[in-house]
């Protein structure tokens, strides 16, 4: 089963740490929001991703389960 | 030829004796179409997806299949589903969920009443737009909920809300929101309306005009309805027609009929055609023309039915000025929620405006279309998706007066008075 980041745009503030802890699959757009790639997580980057999610400090970054 | 109601090429169907100005009453209504025959839920849902009858609201998915959705999510959360009718039309190029509401409510009630039928909900809640522009269409609808009580009285108790006039209103999950007490604004999803909607009871929000279609695809049956349209989208539809059009007003018409039978050709081809709205696309004038209104066809055109509104821009008309202004309404329209709707339409509609101003830089029509692709699918809602549908077709569409603004500045049809409606619907008498 393969894991896929998404941002709850309503809660995210565009604090922009996900785009350091992850900047292999999220980059910011001008306004400092994020870009999330929707390509399936890989394995060697998941320990990134939660660690990317749990910093968020609006919990807006989700890794989710299935693609939406 | 047989020319009653039940002649299954005959139109209007919907419309049928709904001209001037009054509503039609529930005596009117059973005399005109007869009684609604009883049926079993489950054939309700069947004849539904036999008609192929999609949602009339925008989106144009599968009616029976978003039953379905309920159904199953009834057995798996339990609790008795809620039907929601969708009357918050807050687009301001569409007036015939409205129109509809005004003339036959009790089409639209005899639709919801057998829908809930089908998904087994005991409650129907009909959503009109608060103020002056939903006024007629509340009391239309209030009056034919009590003489409904008053002579037959229906399986479902029925109760008419108001709802905020506004463009995002109508979004499935702001709509919820707001029946749930809270600001009608979208949500995040999951859960979707059908998942956990109303009272966190499994929801149907349905399309005004879908709900009129039920009742006479019930009437009369899957291979009536498909007696008109195309194949993927059966029956007739409204199309709310404005702009430089020699009748302007509500229409219904063949699914697929050609755009240059609805906008009148005597006048010759327009500019360009707005197709779906503002969520819509442009279409050049004599490419729209030719053009059937109907998903397939359209398709070719970059452009899709929507809710059916139709605006056609006159050769008058200064196409970037017009953008621009509809940009900065849409942008407006942003329910604040979301980061890149909020900037990201902002800023559009900033650069748009110094486009048709003739003060933007030489990069001014690259940076929409990176800033278009960069918020394309990023807030909880299709808002900014849908401007930004708007836009792209609006830089094909008119590349050529863009670049000319960009080069010349403001050109001469710029001071000519604004075409687009924007804001509060203006009334469209027919």
């Amino acid at each position: 089963m393969s894991v896929h980041i998404r941002v709850n745009p309503i809660t995210c503030e565009a604090h922009g740490l996900c785009a350091e802890l992850l900047p292999e699959r999220i980059h910011l757009d001008d306004w400092g929001y994020p870009i999330v790639d929707g390509r399936p997580v890989p394995r060697e980057l998941m320990a990134h991703a939660r660690r990317a999610a749990e910093a968020c400090p609006t919990l807006a970054l989700l890794l989710e389960r299935e693609p939406r | 030829m047989n020319s009653g109601p039940n002649d299954a090429t005959r139109l209007p169907r919907l419309l049928l004796q709904a001209r001037g100005e009054g509503t039609m009453t529930l005596a009117e209504h059973l005399q005109l179409r007869g009684e609604l025959a009883t049926s079993d839920p489950h054939a309700i849902v069947e004849a539904i997806a036999d008609a192929g009858l999609r949602g009339r609201g925008g989106a144009a998915f599968p009616t029976a299949e978003k039953m379905r959705a309920v159904i199953a999510n009834r057995s798996r959360v339990g609790g008795r589903p809620i039907v929601v009718v969708n009357g918050a039309e807050g687009e301001p190029v569409s007036v015939k969920d409205r129109f509809l509401l005004e003339r036959v409510p009790h089409l639209v009630l005899d639709g919801a009443a057998l829908v809930a039928r089908g998904v087994g909900a005991r409650r129907v809640i009909v959503t009109v737009p608060d103020g002056d522009d939903g006024r007629r269409a509340q009391r239309a609808v209030g009056q034919a909920v009590t003489e409904r009580a008053q002579h037959r009285p229906d399986g479902a108790s029925v109760e008419v809300v108001s709802v905020p006039d506004r463009f995002v209103t109508g979004e499935e999950s702001a709509l919820v929101q707001a029946l749930n007490g809270g600001p009608a604004v979208p949500t995040f999803i999951p859960p979707r309306p059908f998942e956990r909607g109303v009272e966190r009871r499994p929801t149907l929000v349905s399309n005004v005009e879908t709900l009129a279609h039920v009742a006479l695809i019930i009437r009369h049956g899957p291979a009536w309805f498909r007696a008109l349209g195309t194949a993927g989208h059966p029956g007739s539809l409204l199309a709310t027609v404005s702009g430089a059009v020699e009748r302007p007003g509500v229409w219904e018409i063949e699914s697929g009929t050609p755009l240059g039978a609805l906008l009148g050709e005597r006048s010759g081809s327009p500019r360009a055609v707005l197709v779906g709205g503002y969520f819509g696309s442009w279409v050049s004038g004599d490419i729209a023309m030719e053009t059937g209104l109907d998903n397939e066809s359209l398709a070719h055109a970059g452009a899709s039915v929507g809710a059916g509104a139709v605006v056609a821009l006159g050769a008058d008309a200064c196409s970037v000025s017009e953008v621009a202004r509809v940009l900065g309404y849409l942008a407006g329209e942003s329910t604040g929620q979301c980061g890149p709707c909020v900037h990201g339409l902002a800023a559009i509609a900033a650069k748009a405006r110094a486009i048709a101003d003739g003060s933007a830089d030489l990069h001014a029509v690259n940076q929409l279309t990176a800033w278009g692709a960069d918020i394309a699918g990023r807030g909880a809602c299709r808002h900014p998706d849908g401007a930004v549908r708007f836009l792209s077709s609006s830089l094909r569409v008119f590349a050529a007066e863009f670049d000319d603004h960009m080069r010349h500045g403001p050109c001469d049809a710029c001071l000519a008075p604004p075409s687009l409606p924007i804001g509060p619907t203006p009334a469209l008498t027919r």
